[in-house]
């Protein structure tokens, strides 16, 4: 999974999200990586979320992918636009509309930890 | 130069008992019967892949199945891109003089090989294995994501895009091979299960058995030929979370390659083959390529511009929405349908003027492109 130096995030079990930012060109990616993958800079620097954004698309799943996501149903899945500027997928209220201000929780999902956005209070 | 000069394509559905392999000989056999050539002809062999079945050499598993030896083969993984970026290098290798009849061949025992449930959970692996596939998203939940927002951006409707369905039936109706030949409406779509919203049951594309074959030669085997014009492909990402704007998207860089290669323009095109996965992917397609402004594609449809008597008949066997989707095979079905159009062949589906034809292919989440011009000649 993630690099043994990565700062641990919701993919390894820890209640954070992390991404990347460029020390070379400034840019940030969420997927984990030894490189900028926009200019190929190595050791990108780990930085944590503030779990905040915007979301940019939903889909409520009804027909689950497994029988443990199926214990599940419905559940929203979203992408959101992350105030730092990364896109991510996490899950959300099946009431959240596309460009809602969201903040993360986090909640447990076929026995794993996952983001989970709401609207911003 | 290079032709597709022979086509063959199975029904669609159930084909109880019958392997990847048999699929693929049964396609291959009927190609190559059209090409009016002999098994020994064939020097090149391009296949796609299989989930029921993978192998690490399936064109050379496949050519001593078939009883071929030819000297150039292998497999290509583009996802639903792969038939097309198939037809892309065979077109490349025949006109390079490396190989003279190419069979481009892909079959797949998919429905029946399979649980239903075994078939969502291979296909939603194409997600992010870290950042994705953890959130238990489907095919149909990457495509609803892309869905929702292209609905809030161009203010497309759910029943704008039952649109599509409705005339892929309508299409299918008219095709004994095709899985689903029942009449559906409107209503019919927007009451359909909830699958991944906005997509509901009859907005996506079912599980198939089928076999698809056809032969690209460096020259015409028959009177009237088929040649590929000019093809190009756009790559923008994998996963669905890295997918760029709606307005960069890779079809309209593919299409403008394939207008530069080709040297036509949309206004040459009188029939359309375009991935049709779900309807919204049809419905963005369409208007990616320049076939319907943005935002009115499903406005086309139901003033019969898609239809088979419309200004721009489009995947005219039902598409993978209602002809059926056995993987690689399914996209495939698009060219052998269009093969038949320009060649005069497909019966009482037969269009007026199929002189010139745009073919479409997508591949994973709307990340994988691949363009194609096709045109007859005498």
């Amino acid at each position: 999974m993630s690099g043994a130096l990565g700062m641990e995030d919701w993919t390894t079990g820890a209640e954070a999200i992390v991404y990347q930012s460029c020390r070379a060109c400034g840019s940030v990616q969420y997927f984990r990586r030894s490189f900028c993958a926009a200019c190929g800079a190595a050791e990108p620097e780990d930085k944590r979320a503030s779990g905040q954004g915007i979301v940019y698309a939903t889909s409520l799943v009804v027909r689950g992918a497994t029988p443990e996501a199926r214990a599940h149903v419905p559940y929203n899945i979203v992408l959101v636009d992350t105030e730092e500027g990364f896109r991510m997928m996490a899950h959300g209220d099946p009431n959240l509309n596309i460009g809602d201000r969201v903040t993360a929780r986090y909640v447990r999902f076929t026995g794993r930890l996952i983001p989970y956005f709401a609207r911003t209070e | 130069m290079s032709f597709i000069t022979g086509v063959g394509l199975t029904a669609f559905g159930r084909h109880e008992g019958s392997s990847t392999l048999d699929l693929m000989s049964r396609a291959a056999e009927l190609a190559i019967a059209d090409a009016g050539l002999k098994r020994a002809e064939i020097d090149g062999i391009l296949c796609g892949y299989t989930t029921i079945k993978p192998h690490i050499m399936l064109a050379t598993v496949f050519a001593e199945h078939f009883g071929i030896k030819p000297s150039y083969a292998h497999a290509v993984q583009v996802g639903g891109a792969t038939g097309l970026a198939m037809t892309m290098l065979a077109h490349t290798i025949a006109d390079a003089g490396i190989a003279r009849h190419v069979l481009v061949v892909s079959g797949e025992n998919r429905l029946t090989g399979q649980s239903r449930d075994a078939a969502i959970q291979t296909l939603a692996q194409v997600g992010h294995p870290d950042y994705e596939v953890p959130l238990g998203p489907t095919i149909p939940a990457y495509y609803g994501l892309v869905a929702s927002r292209y609905m809030h951006e161009f203010g497309v409707t759910q029943q704008d895009l039952a649109q599509f369905a409705v005339l892929m039936r309508d299409h299918a109706i008219t095709h004994p091979g095709a899985q689903f030949r029942d009449k559906i409406t409107v209503a019919d779509v927007m009451a359909s299960k909830p699958v991944a919203m906005p997509l509901k049951l009859l907005d996506c594309c079912p599980v198939s058995d089928g076999g698809v074959a056809f032969i690209v030669s460096r020259e015409a085997t028959s009177e009237i030929g088929v040649r590929v014009l000019g093809c190009a492909q756009a790559h923008t990402h994998q996963h669905v979370t890295a997918m760029p704007a709606l307005s960069e998207l890779g079809a309209e860089i593919a299409i403008a390659g394939a207008k530069k290669a080709a040297g036509v323009e949309i206004s040459d095109v009188r029939y359309a083959a375009v991935y049709d996965s779900f309807t919204i992917t049809l419905a963005m397609l369409l208007e990616d390529l320049g076939l319907a402004p943005r935002g009115e594609a499903a406005a086309r449809v139901r003033d019969g511009y898609f239809s088979r008597d419309g200004a721009m008949p489009l995947n005219t066997h039902g598409g993978l929405l209602s002809y059926g989707h056995c993987g690689v095979g399914g996209a495939m079905a698009h060219l052998v349908e269009t093969q038949l159009q320009m060649t005069g062949r497909a019966g009482n589906r037969q269009v007026r003027d199929a002189s010139v034809a745009l073919l479409h292919g997508d591949g994973g989440v709307l990340s994988s492109h691949v363009s194609m011009f096709l045109e007859r000649v005498r």
